[in-house]
């Protein structure tokens, strides 16, 4: 029963963090919340009883891919849309 | 852009217990879950930690460019050479002929359960080794050349 309760609300986050991504027109925002998402798809790995898959999201999509994101928006502009 | 001092003290108090967590995973690799890769982008998130933490000049003095494309070279070859190694001893590729019995990681598994061995595998332990260079070779090079292009602006 527990383990029901916790996938519902793990899945639950990542659908909002995932139309979070979607909505936020500030890119650096919408790259924290992708870093949320790929936080919460490594809990869901891990419950689902695949460590090694978790260990290898944490590093590389909460860690490595946010901060390439933030990197990449450094080099561009902050809002998505607007020129310069 | 120029960080806090907060923002580089914890860079710094961080760096050494994320490197430690990298080689456990990375040398545990045959035992727990994880291996080579994710223990060497755990190594390469900590050198991430350190190059946005600092500025670009400052980092590349620690981090430098040419060590890592080295290190990734290194992990490649002892690859190689330790798949190489069986089959100069007459076996197949990357056959197993350090276990049970060789000089390093060459004991024999004990059966049933208990406290796991570090010393068993053979070769699988020194693949994830040369697996886990490699990887955080080839990461620090990535966020390097991208770093490398906004260097003016921060």
């Amino acid at each position: 029963m527990i383990e029901i309760i916790l996938h519902a609300l793990i899945l639950t986050g990542m659908m909002i963090a995932a139309i979070l991504v979607f909505n936020f027109k500030d890119l650096v925002s919408a790259a924290v919340a992708f870093g949320l998402f790929s936080f919460l798809l490594a809990i869901e790995f891990y419950l689902l009883q695949a460590p090694d898959v978790a260990i290898a999201e944490a590093a590389i999509g909460a860690g490595l891919t946010t901060a390439a994101f933030m990197i990449a928006i450094r080099g561009t502009t902050k809002k998505e849309g607007d020129e310069a | 852009m120029q960080m806090s001092s907060i923002v580089k003290t914890t860079a710094d108090v961080l760096f050494p217990f994320i490197l430690i967590y990298g080689f456990y995973i990375i040398i545990h690799g045959h035992l727990t879950p994880g291996g080579g890769f994710q223990g060497g982008a755990i190594l390469a998130s900590g050198v991430l930690l350190l190059l946005l933490a600092y500025k670009y000049a400052e980092s590349t003095n620690v981090v430098r460019q040419v060590v890592m494309k080295s290190l990734e070279s290194t992990g490649l070859l002892l690859f190689i050479i330790a798949a190489l190694s069986a089959m100069m001893l007459g076996a197949g590729f990357f056959f197993n002929w350090l276990s049970p019995g060789g000089i390093l990681f060459g004991d024999i598994v004990a059966y049933g359960s208990g406290t796991a061995n570090l010393n068993t595998g053979g070769l699988i332990p020194i693949m994830n080794i040369a697996v886990g260079i490699e990887v955080v070779g080839a990461i620090s090079v990535i966020l390097l050349a991208l770093l490398s292009g906004i260097k003016e602006k921060i």
